[in-house]
């Protein structure tokens, strides 16, 4: 229902995003000295969990103001790659980059006040309140004497009113269903108040309606408030339809293709990095890609064989 | 989310207790967005988040203790009168007042509240930084270790009361770094910390049996006495001694609690909101070892406490974060109060006070475990 509703806004909004090409020609509107670059790039990396090697010489560059979407085959080191992104796994070598610095040189708070990380699960402590969890986003703008500012709560109720949860301020964030927590955890990320978005995997354990939601929530930020948002999705459909820029990962961390969905997104591209025969036609809603899997043949209804039918 | 969109006409949503009062040069904001009140200098510069139902229950706490000390100090064998107590702490006191307060009553009493205070500290920063009810210092090991470390020096060193705590101390700090060996390359996981401590806590308890089979029977007598924590017999010494473990290591827990606060959130979001995890839940966990190691060392193990004291001062201010102010008052009343019913109540025979924090104890750890499973099946 709420998803049919919405549908015509949402719809014109990411089909605007995509229109003008790749966000890559855009000029960052920060003041600092780097203008050719992006805010946020990987240069070289490895990347590793203990022993297990998930990418090795990775580089991807994140352009800015974009909506730039990870795809690709389940353990292909997306979720990871956004990890390392985010300053939360240390590469084995090479650099991530955020505002012409290496990451790994700033203070932590500080890289919290550029860039806010939405991870794949989190833990509410036990009996808190929505507005208590969404106002611990604000935690690298405050200190000890300086725990809620005006601009604290300025920025928390903004927060709370792109993601409708402001009416929810006093429930306990147990008592929610799964849509309208992950609203809240995507509220305390905005709290945070960064202008760069990564979002790990926003939309599993939601259903349909809400993952369109939250999506289309995503696609506002970006295009009207100018936050670059980087996501790692699963809908290879939603991808098209939301991204401004598309980077599409192989088994083993290689970067198969990135650039502007529509044409990034070939019937060989997906065969060949999820080994999917398909087809690839227009969205008839917003005319980006749409994947649709081919028939295996052999379960295609055939005329005469019925093999299971009775034979008497 | 239309619903609820809907639903914004629908006036302001009914409040709990205290609201966010903005300062007059904020642009009018809606009342109740986070729990408290706000307290804030008109520059700006200082702004504190005042939670009304916190400050209730550690003004409570404080009343409490104070009740507990007036008795503690009051009544007994000797009984005095609150003038005279406080002549007494004065000093002007006459001379079998002032005995009785100052020698036997007060090294007591202020050996229980900081012993008190500092495990319930330290369970609260364990059950935090594993996010398990059962991370308290006497659960994962580190109280057999202190007693480990107490048994060598009674029964192989034969060594002397300061000797006893000193090897009480090294057991506990050996433990903990054990135990951390055993976990290492793979971070502090709570639920892992919680399973490495408890087979080591087992392990040690052998250790200790086997060390009480080796002693002599007066070795086994005095190691046994030790082994059952007691507030009997402290002096100066021992209160002196706790009293600057939890004046050093108290003040820098509070300093860190609003980082472990986000630490309870994960690994991930505590980082990407800009908390250094690593040294945060290091620093922690140093701090928390040390509490327990010297509440053991002056006491010897008292058990229920760090594992009972966090959660019920966490459940009466129902904080979503550690509590550990409420905490540490809750730790210092209760095992205050412990002490006093075993002494009054069997008055005549001298109970050690670990006796009565077990028996409880045990009936809370039932009913902790019996909720926790429901909570895991559900």
């Amino acid at each position: 229902m709420t998803a049919t509703a919405k549908r015509p806004t949402s719809g014109s909004t990411s089909g605007q995003a995509t229109g003008p090409g790749t966000g890559t020609a855009t000029v960052p509107e920060t003041g600092s000295a780097n203008p050719p670059a992006s805010r946020l790039r990987a240069e070289n990396l490895t990347l590793s969990y203990d022993q297990r090697t998930v990418a090795t010489g990775l580089g991807v560059e994140i352009p800015d103001r974009s909506f730039t979407v990870i795809i690709g085959p389940n353990a292909c080191g997306k979720s990871t790659l956004l990890t390392a992104l985010a300053r939360m796994l240390k590469p084995r070598a090479g650099q991530v980059h955020l505002d012409g610095r290496a990451i790994g040189s700033y203070r932590s708070r500080e890289v919290a006040r550029r860039l806010g990380l939405l991870p794949q699960s989190s833990t509410a402590p036990g009996g808190i309140t929505v507005g208590d969890l969404v106002a611990r986003g604000r935690y690298p703008h405050q200190g000890m004497l300086k725990q809620w500012s005006a601009d604290d709560e300025a920025a928390v109720v903004e927060a709370m009113r792109q993601t409708g949860v402001l009416e929810l301020a006093d429930r306990p964030v147990d008592d929610l269903s799964g849509g309208q927590r992950q609203r809240v955890w995507l509220s305390m990320v905005l709290a945070q108040q960064t202008s760069i978005l990564l979002l790990d995997e926003p939309t599993t354990f939601l259903d349909i309606a809400h993952q369109v939601e939250v999506l289309d929530l995503c696609a506002e930020l970006h295009a009207r408030r100018g936050h670059t948002v980087v996501a790692v999705l699963h809908d290879l459909n939603q991808a098209c339809r939301y991204a401004t820029h598309l980077i599409v990962m192989r088994p083993g961390g290689v970067i198969a293709a990135e650039g502007d969905p529509s044409t990034v997104m070939t019937a060989e591209l997906v065969e060949d990095v999820f080994g999917l025969p398909c087809r690839i036609i227009d969205d008839p809603e917003t005319g980006t890609p749409l994947m649709v899997p081919a028939a295996p043949k052999r379960y295609a209804p055939t005329t005469g064989a019925t093999a299971l039918a009775p034979t008497t | 989310m239309t619903a609820v969109r809907e639903a914004k006409s629908s006036g302001p949503p009914p409040g709990s207790e205290g609201g966010s009062r903005s300062d007059a040069t904020s642009a009018p904001a809606p009342s109740r967005v986070v729990s408290g009140r706000v307290v804030r200098t008109p520059s700006g510069a200082v702004s504190l988040l005042v939670r009304g139902r916190t400050v209730a229950v550690t003004a409570a706490l404080l009343v409490a203790l104070l009740a507990v000390a007036g008795i503690t100090l009051t009544t007994g064998d000797f009984d005095l009168t609150v003038g005279e107590v406080l002549q007494a702490l004065t000093g002007n006191g006459s001379g079998i007042a002032d005995f009785v307060v100052n020698t036997l009553r007060m090294p007591r009493l202020l050996t229980a509240l900081c012993v008190g205070a500092a495990l319930a500290v330290s369970g609260a920063i364990l059950q935090s930084v594993t996010g398990n009810p059962l991370g308290s210092p006497d659960i994962i090991g580190f109280t057999n270790g202190s007693a480990v470390g107490a048994l060598v020096v009674i029964v192989v060193l034969h060594g002397s009361m300061t000797q006893i705590a000193l090897g009480a101390l090294a057991g506990g700090l050996a433990t903990a770094l054990a135990v951390h060996l055993l976990m290492l390359g793979r971070g502090i996981q709570g639920f892992r910390l919680v399973v490495v401590g408890i087979g080591v806590s087992a392990l040690l308890l052998a250790v200790n049996s086997y060390l009480i089979t080796r002693a002599t029977f007066q070795e086994a007598l005095e190691a046994q006495a030790w082994l059952i924590g007691s507030l009997g017999n402290r002096l100066w010494t021992h209160a002196t001694a706790i009293g600057i473990a939890v004046a050093v290591l108290l003040p820098l827990a509070f300093l860190l609690s609003r980082r472990l606060s986000m630490v309870e959130m994960g690994d991930t979001t505590a980082m990407a909101l800009g908390v250094d995890v690593a040294r945060t839940r290091t620093l922690l966990l140093v701090i928390s070892v040390a509490l327990a190691a010297f509440a053991t060392a002056v006491t010897g193990p008292i058990w229920f406490i760090a594992l009972a004291a966090p959660q019920v001062a966490r459940k009466l201010t129902r904080s979503s974060g550690p509590a550990l102010l409420p905490s540490a008052l809750m730790g210092a009343v209760m095992l205050a109060l412990s002490d006093l019913a075993v002494q009054r109540l069997f008055a005549p025979a001298l109970l050690p006070v670990g006796t009565a924090t077990g028996c409880v104890g045990g009936l809370y750890l039932i009913w902790l475990l019996v909720t926790e499973s429901r909570k895991s099946r559900a």
